[in-house]
C-alpha cells in the first residue's frame, strides 16, 4: 500500500500534526509545491496527467473492515483509466486523458434547501472534523461491468446531520459543477448538463452511503471525480455522482440526469437488482474488471443484508 | 500501377486493424476490459469496411479510378471477416459459448437481434462471391447482392440502439450511409433517360 506513514513526527505533535496534513493535501493538493511537502518528496518538473494519480498526496484514514469487503481490489491503473465520467467524454478512456482541466481547489460545495444552516462550505471545512475511513466497496456499472474499490471517505450521515435537514426534507439533491472550458464534454449536449442525482434521504442516512475524497489511500484522482464523490455501493455506478459543488435538500424526488435521458432505462431508485433487466440488456451478469468468465450479478450489488429492509413492501421492478 | 500489386496493398491495408489489435493485445494496450474493446474494434472495421465497400461504385464514377471495381470483392469479404470475429468474440470471448444467454440476447435484445441479422445475410453474399457462382447466377446474383443495402441499414441500427447516449459515431456512420444511398438515387435517374434501363450497382 502507498500510504504515508507519520512516524517522522514527535509524539508530542501527532494530534495537530495529522490534521495539518490532511488538511493541507487538501488544500493543495493540485498545486506541486504542497503535493511535496504532503509526499514528503520532491516531485520531477513534468507530470504526466495519467500519472497524476499515482503521485496524489497521501490521506490520513483508518480502515473500516466492518463496511468492507475482502475481494481482490482492481488496480490502481484500471480504477483511473477505465471509467465513465461523461463531463469529460463518453469514451472510457477520456476522463484519464481530459480531467486534467478540472480545478479542484479551492472547492466549494454549497448546501441548499430544506436545512437549518444553508450555507457555502470550502471543501476542507466540511471534512476537517470528521475522521476519514476506507471502505472498500464493490461498484457494479449499469452496462454489465464491476470493480472492487479502495475508497476512502466519510459517511455522508456525519455530514447531514451537522447540517440539520428539517422534518420537510424527504430527499438529497447533488449536482456536478457545470463548467464546460474545465469539463469539455459539457460543450456538446450528450447529457442534461448539470450532472444531478438524488437519494431518498433514509438512503442517503444508511451507514453505507459514503462521500468519497480518496482512492487508494490518496487524495481522489480528478477522472474520478475530485474532489468529492458520492459512493452508494448498492445502486448503478450512475448514481455515484461525481465533483459535486451542491447538495439540495428537497421535498419532492429529485430529477435526475439519466432518468431524464432514458426514463424507461434508469430509475430513480437504480439499485442493483438481477431480476430486472436494463430495457435493452441482461443484468443478470457482470464481466469484474480483470476476469474473464463473467460471474451472476447479487441483489443490491451483494449489499442486500444491509439495505433490502430500506425497500421492504416496494414494488422493485416498477421502482427501478 | 499493376492490379495484382493493388490488391496486394488493399490486402495488406485491410489486415491493419486485425494486426494493430493483435500487438495490443500482447503489449497490454486493450484497456482494462480487453473483451469490450476487442468487440468495439471488430464491429466497428466490419461496418467502416461495409461503407467502404458500397464507397467502391460511386468513386469509381467520379473519379473514373477504373482498378477500383477489382477490390470490391476483396473489401466486401474483409467486411465479412471482422464481422466473423464480431460475432466469434461475442460467442466466445464474451458469452463462453452460454447458448442459452446467446439465444435470449439474440430474441429479446433488439440490437443484438438486428446485428445478428445483418451477419446472417451477409453469409450468402459471401458465398457467393467467387467468379463461379457469379456465371452460375447470372442476373440472379445482381438481385441478390442488393441484400448489401438491407444489411448495411441493419448495421447502423446495430450500432445506433446500443449506444447510452451519444449518437453522434452512428449518426456519423448513418449520414455516409445516406450518403452513399442518396448518390446511388442521383446516378439512376441520370442514367434512366438517356439508356432508358436501370444500371445494376450493388
Amino acid at each position: 500500500m502507498l500510504i504515508k506513514r507519520s512516524d517522522d513526527i514527535t509524539p508530542s505533535e501527532i494530534t495537530d500534526e495529522k490534521i495539518y496534513h490532511q488538511r493541507r493535501a487538501f488544500l493543495q493538493a493540485g498545486s506541486r509545491a504542497a503535493l511535496a511537502v504532503a509526499a514528503g518528496a520532491v516531485l520531477p518538473g513534468l507530470m504526466l496527467p495519467g500519472d497524476a494519480a499515482a503521485q496524489a498526496a497521501a490521506l490520513q484514514f483508518k480502515k473500516n473492515s466492518r463496511f468492507s469487503t475482502d475481494e481482490e481490489v482492481n488496480s490502481l491503473k484500471d480504477i483511473t483509466r477505465y471509467n465513465n465520467f461523461y463531463e469529460f467524454g463518453t469514451d472510457k478512456k477520456d476522463p484519464a486523458k481530459y480531467a486534467h482541466t478540472l480545478k479542484t481547489t479551492p472547492w466549494n460545495v454549497r448546501v441548499e434547501g430544506e436545512v437549518e444552516k444553508p450555507a457555502d462550505y470550502q471543501l476542507e471545512d466540511l471534512i476537517r472534523e470528521s475522521q476519514l475511513e476506507e471502505r472498500i466497496y464493490r461498484m457494479r456499472c449499469v452496462e454489465a461491468w464491476s470493480m472492487v474499490i479502495p475508497w476512502v471517505g466519510i459517511p455522508l450521515s456525519t455530514l447531514i446531520k451537522r447540517f440539520k435537514p428539517t422534518s420537510k426534507a424527504r430527499y438529497v439533491e447533488f449536482t456536478t459543477l457545470y463548467d464546460p472550458a474545465q469539463m469539455p464534454g459539457q460543450k456538446r449536449s450528450v447529457l442534461n448538463w448539470p450532472y444531478v442525482e438524488g437519494l431518498r434521504m433514509d438512503e442517503a442516512m444508511h451507514p453505507l452511503t459514503l462521500l468519497a475524497v480518496g482512492l487508494y489511500g490518496k487524495v481522489l484522482p480528478k477522472q474520478n471525480g475530485a474532489p468529492i464523490r458520492l459512493v452508494v455501493p448498492w445502486k448503478y455506478g450512475f448514481k455515484n455522482i461525481k465533483s459535486i459543488v451542491k447538495i439540495r435538500f428537497t421535498e419532492t424526488m429529485p430529477n435526475t440526469t439519466w432518468h431524464l435521458s432514458g426514463p424507461q432505462e434508469y430509475g430513480f431508485y437504480a439499485n442493483v437488482n438481477p431480476e430486472v433487466d436494463h430495457p435493452r440488456w441482461s443484468q443478470s451478469r457482470e464481466r469484474r474488471i480483470g476476469e474473464f468468465f463473467k460471474r451472476k450479478t447479487k441483489m443490491f450489488n451483494g449489499y442486500e443484508e444491509q439495505v433490502a429492509s430500506l425497500y421492504s413492501g416496494m414494488d422493485l421492478r416498477r421502482n427501478y | 500501377m499493376k492490379p495484382a500489386l493493388i490488391k496486394s496493398l488493399v490486402f495488406i491495408a485491410c489486415l491493419f486493424p486485425l494486426i494493430f489489435g493483435i500487438w495490443a493485445g500482447f503489449t497490454d494496450q486493450l484497456g482494462a476490459n480487453p473483451i469490450e474493446e476487442i468487440t468495439h474494434r471488430t464491429g466497428d472495421w466490419a461496418l467502416r469496411l461495409l461503407l467502404i465497400t458500397l464507397a467502391v461504385t460511386p468513386l469509381r464514377r467520379m473519379l473514373g479510378w477504373g482498378w477500383l471495381l477489382r477490390v470490391r470483392r476483396m473489401l466486401g469479404l474483409f467486411a465479412f471477416f471482422y464481422a466473423c470475429l464480431h460475432l466469434l468474440t461475442y460467442f466466445v470471448l464474451d458469452q463462453f459459448f452460454d447458448w442459452d444467454e446467446i439465444l435470449k440476447d439474440i430474441i429479446k435484445r433488439p440490437y443484438i437481434t438486428i446485428g445478428f441479422s445483418a451477419f446472417v445475410l451477409l453469409v450468402p453474399l459471401a458465398i457467393t462471391s467467387t467468379n463461379a457462382m457469379m456465371r452460375r447466377l447470372g442476373k440472379r446474383w445482381g438481385q441478390l447482392h442488393q441484400l448489401v443495402y438491407v444489411i448495411a441499414v441493419f448495421g447502423i441500427l446495430h450500432y445506433l440502439w446500443l449506444v447510452k447516449a451519444d449518437y453522434l459515431l452512428p449518426l456519423i456512420h448513418a449520414a455516409i450511409l445516406l450518403a452513399l444511398l442518396l448518390v446511388r438515387v442521383w446516378y439512376q435517374r441520370q442514367s434512366l433517360p438517356a439508356r432508358g434501363v436501370a444500371p445494376q450497382t450493388p
